[in-house]
C-alpha cells in the first residue's frame, strides 16, 4: 500500500471520525451529564437530514438547508426534552430506553407518512461537487474536507463553550454537583433543557451534512447510533474531549481496517477466504478498540471527574 | 350460432363463478421501515392487476388480505400461521427477502398451502429443497448478477473488481456473478451490512487501477455507494455496474444524477417494446404518476400468473394438483415480453443491460442490450419436481 494511498485514506477516517464527533458531542454530554439514555438522537439526525434535503430540493440553497436541517432538530429536541425526557431524569434507565426506543418508532414511521418510503434525494452544492488535488496524482472530494473543517469549527466551538462561557461553566458543574447547583439558585433544568437542545443542533447537523453523502431514508439514524455509543463509551461518558479522541479513534480505527486487513490477510490466505474473514474482522475492529480499551480504562479515556 | 356459444359460455362462467366461493390471497410484505419500498411496489402491481380485472382473477373474486411484516421473521411468521390456519388462503404471496422466504415459506408449502414469491429466489429453493407449492414468477437470486457477469464478458473487460455486502446473499452475488465472468477478478471485497460510508473501499479500489466495478449493495447502502463513487470522480475512469436492485426507478430518484451512465442488469424495464408492457406501463402511470419499477411488474405478474391457472382451471382449486399444473403452465402475455417456468418452478427469461440516462421526465432506465435468452438457473438439475 502506498503512502499516498495511506494518507487518503488516513484522510477517510478523519472524515468519519468527524462526523461521528458531531453526534457523540451531543449524546455524551446527554448521557453523561445529564444522566440519560437517549436513542432517539439517532431519530433527530435523520431529521436533520430529511428537513435539510427537503429545503435543498425547493430552494437549491445548501448553506440554508443545512442551517434549517439543525434549526428542526434543536426544535425536535427541545421539544423531547421538554414533554418527554424531562419525566424521565429521576427513573431507571430502562425506562428511558424504552421511552426514547418508542420516540424512534415514532419518527421513524412519521418521517414514512410525510415523506414517503423512498429514499430522498440531496446533492452536493456544486462548488463543493469536485475532487480536488491534494498531492502528485491524488484527488479528494472536496465535500469529505468540508466535513473535515466543519467538525473542526464543531470542535472549537464547544471547546470555548465548555470551557470560557458561563453555560459552559453550569454545564460542568451541574454534571457533578447538581444539587449543588440547583441550591444556589440556578434554574438547573433550564440548563440541561438548553445542553439538550444544543446537542440536537449537532445532530441535526450531522445528518443535514451527511445528507449528500448517503441516503437520505428511515432508519439512517439506527446505524450510525450504536457507532455514536462506542464513541462515547470509548471516550468516556460525558467528556467532550473524550468524544473527540473516541470518534477520531474509531473513525480511523474503523477505515483502517476495511482499508488494510483483507489486502493484509491476502498474503497468509487464499482470496476467497482472505475477503470473507477479512469482511469479518474489519465488521468487528472498532468492537475489539472498545474491549481493549474497557480492559485498561474501564471508565474510557477521559473520565469525567468527580462522577457518582 | 357463435355468438349464442358465446353467450352460453358467458351464462356458464357466471353461474360457476357465481357459485363459488372467493378465492383468498394472503400477501405478506414489507411496507413499513427500511425496504418498505419494495414491498409497497409489489402491493401496487399485485392490487393493479386485480383492479383491471373488476376484483377478479380468472374470472374469481378475490379477497386479498395484506399484511405489513416491517422485514421482520416473527411478523411474517405469526402472519402466515394466522392466514393459513384462521383465514384458510388458498394462496400465499408477497415476501421480499430471502431470510424471510427461507424461514417462512417451508411452513406454508408443507401445509399444501401454494406460495407465489414476487421477489426473492433463494437457491435452496430452487435446488434440492424446490417444492411444488412454491413458485417464483421474479427470478432465481444468483439470474441478475449471473447477467453482469456474463454483460462484462461479452465487453471484453478484463479486470473487474466486485463487492458485496458480508452476509449469504452477498456471497452467493458474487457466487453467480464469478460463474459467468470469465475475466480476472483484482478485488472481491466484503463490506459491512448496512454500511454508510465507502471512502475507504472507494480509495482501495482507484488504487487497484480496474477496468470495471461490480457491486450488489441492496438498498441504501448502494444509494451511498453510487453517491460516493461518483463525488470521488471515479465515474469517468471506471466504468460501474450492479444488479437493477440499486437502480430501480425509486432509487434512482434518490441518487440523481450520480448514477448516470450506470450499466445494470434487469429481466424488466419500462421501455421494454411489447403491447403487454405499454399497456401496464399506461395503466400504472394514470394510477400512481411514475414509472413502474421491477418491483412492480413482480407483483403485477404474481397476480397474472394466478389469473391464468385460475382461468384454466375454471376457477375451480379444490383439485390441488390440477392447479398447481395450471399454474406451472400459466399462459399470459408478459410484460417481460415472455415467460415459463422451469421444471424447479423459477422462470426461464430474457435478462437484458440497461443503462442509467435522463430523459424529459428525470434520470430513468433505458434497455441497451439482450444479455441472456430463455436464461433459467444453475440450479434446475437439483430439484426433483418434475423429472
Amino acid at each position: 500500500m502506498s503512502i499516498a494511498l495511506l494518507f487518503e485514506q488516513a484522510l477517510n477516517g478523519l472524515q468519519q471520525g468527524m462526523m461521528l464527533f458531531l453526534l457523540a458531542s451531543g449524546l455524551t454530554l446527554t448521557f453523561g451529564i445529564m444522566g440519560i439514555i437517549n436513542l432517539a438522537h439517532g431519530a433527530t439526525y435523520m431529521i436533520g437530514a430529511y428537513v435539510a434535503a427537503t429545503v435543498m430540493a425547493s430552494t437549491e440553497l445548501f448553506l440554508v438547508s443545512v442551517g434549517a436541517g439543525m434549526l428542526v432538530a434543536g426544535i425536535m429536541g427541545l421539544i423531547l426534552e421538554f414533554g418527554i425526557l424531562r419525566r424521565l431524569y429521576d427513573r431507571d434507565h430502562l425506562d428511558q430506553v424504552l421511552a426514547t426506543f418508542g420516540i424512534i418508532l415514532i419518527a421513524n414511521e412519521g418521517t414514512k407518512i410525510i415523506f414517503g418510503p423512498q429514499a430522498l434525494f440531496m446533492a452536493p452544492p456544486d462548488y463543493l461537487n469536485q475532487a480536488v488535488p491534494i498531492g502528485p496524482d491524488m484527488t479528494y472530494p472536496l465535500y469529505r474536507i468540508s466535513i473535515i473543517l466543519v467538525g473542526l469549527l464543531v470542535v472549537l466551538f464547544l471547546r470555548h463553550l465548555i470551557l470560557h462561557t458561563k453555560l459552559g461553566m453550569l454545564i460542568r458543574a451541574g454534571a457533578t454537583h447538581r444539587e449543588m447547583v440547583a441550591a444556589m439558585g440556578v434554574d438547573i433544568a433550564r440548563v440541561f433543557t438548553l445542553v439538550f437542545g444544543l446537542g440536537a443542533m449537532l445532530a441535526g447537523l450531522a445528518g443535514a451534512m451527511a445528507a449528500p453523502l448517503l441516503a437520505v431514508q428511515v432508519g439512517m439514524g439506527e446505524n450510525i447510533l450504536i457507532l455514536t455509543f462506542v464513541v462515547i463509551i470509548i471516550g468516556g461518558l460525558g467528556s467532550v474531549r473524550g468524544a473527540f479522541a473516541g470518534a477520531l479513534l474509531v473513525g480511523l480505527v474503523d477505515t483502517f481496517g476495511r482499508a488494510i486487513l483483507p489486502s493484509l490477510l491476502m498474503t497468509i490466505l487464499p482470496p476467497a477466504t482472505a475477503a470473507g474473514i477479512g469482511g469479518s474482522l474489519s465488521d468487528i475492529a472498532i468492537y475489539l478498540l472498545m474491549a481493549v480499551v474497557l480492559m485498561i480504562r474501564p471508565e474510557g479515556l477521559f473520565m469525567v471527574k468527580g462522577k457518582r | 350460432m357463435k355468438q349464442f356459444m358465446m353467450a352460453a359460455t358467458c351464462a356458464a362462467m357466471l353461474a360457476a363463478g357465481a357459485a363459488q366461493a372467493d378465492i383468498k390471497i394472503g400477501m405478506i410484505t414489507t411496507l413499513s421501515g427500511g425496504g418498505a419500498s419494495l414491498g409497497v411496489d409489489i402491493r401496487d402491481g399485485f392490487e393493479l392487476a386485480i383492479k383491471e380485472r373488476g376484483g377478479k382473477l380468472g374470472g374469481v373474486p378475490i379477497s386479498l388480505s395484506v399484511v405489513d411484516d416491517a422485514r421482520k421473521v416473527e411478523n411474517a411468521k405469526q402472519a402466515a400461521t394466522r392466514m393459513i390456519k384462521k383465514d384458510k388462503v388458498d394462496i400465499l404471496t408477497g415476501i421480499i427477502w430471502s431470510n424471510i422466504t427461507m424461514a417462512v415459506v417451508p411452513g406454508v408449502t408443507r401445509e399444501d398451502v401454494i406460495y407465489i414469491s414476487p421477489n426473492s429466489g433463494p437457491s435452496a429453493f430452487a435446488g434440492a429443497r424446490c417444492d411444488k407449492n412454491f413458485f417464483n414468477v421474479a427470478w432465481q437470486n444468483d439470474n441478475l448478477h449471473e447477467a453482469g457477469g456474463q454483460y462484462l464478458t461479452s465487453q471484453n473487460v478484463k479486470r473487474a473488481y466486485i463487492l458485496a455486502p458480508n452476509y449469504p446473499g452477498g456471497k452467493d452475488a458474487l457466487a453467480g456473478f464469478k460463474r459467468f465472468y470469465k475475466g480476472e477478478i483484482v478485488g472481491e471485497i466484503y463490506t459491512k451490512l448496512g454500511q454508510t460510508d465507502y471512502a475507504a473501499e472507494l480509495a482501495n479500489l482507484r488504487a487497484a487501477n480496474p477496468d470495471a466495478v461490480y457491486f450488489f449493495l441492496p438498498g441504501g447502502m448502494g444509494i451511498n455507494f453510487v453517491k460516493q463513487y461518483d463525488q470521488a470522480g471515479l465515474k469517468k475512469d471506471i466504468d460501474l455496474y450492479g444488479p437493477a436492485f440499486s437502480f430501480d426507478e425509486g432509487i434512482l430518484k434518490a441518487v440523481g444524477k450520480a448514477a448516470l451512465g450506470v450499466y445494470n442488469t434487469s429481466q424488466y424495464t419500462h421501455d421494454l417494446d411489447n403491447d403487454a408492457n405499454r399497456a401496464f406501463v399506461a395503466s400504472y402511470m394514470d394510477a400512481f404518476g411514475k414509472r413502474p419499477s421491477l418491483y412492480v411488474s413482480q407483483g403485477y405478474e404474481a397476480a397474472l400468473v394466478i389469473d391464468a391457472a385460475l382461468k384454466a382451471v375454471g376457477g375451480d382449486i379444490s383439485d390441488k394438483d390440477a392447479f398447481r399444473a395450471a399454474l406451472k403452465n400459466a399462459k399470459f402475455d408478459s410484460v417481460r415480453g415472455k415467460f415459463a417456468f422451469a421444471s424447479n418452478q423459477f422462470p426461464i427469461q430474457d435478462i437484458y443491460v440497461r443503462q442509467v440516462v435522463e430523459d424529459g421526465e428525470g434520470v430513468t432506465n433505458k434497455t441497451i442490450a439482450k444479455v441472456f435468452t430463455d436464461h433459467a438457473n444453475a440450479f434446475v438439475a437439483d430439484c426433483k419436481l418434475g423429472q
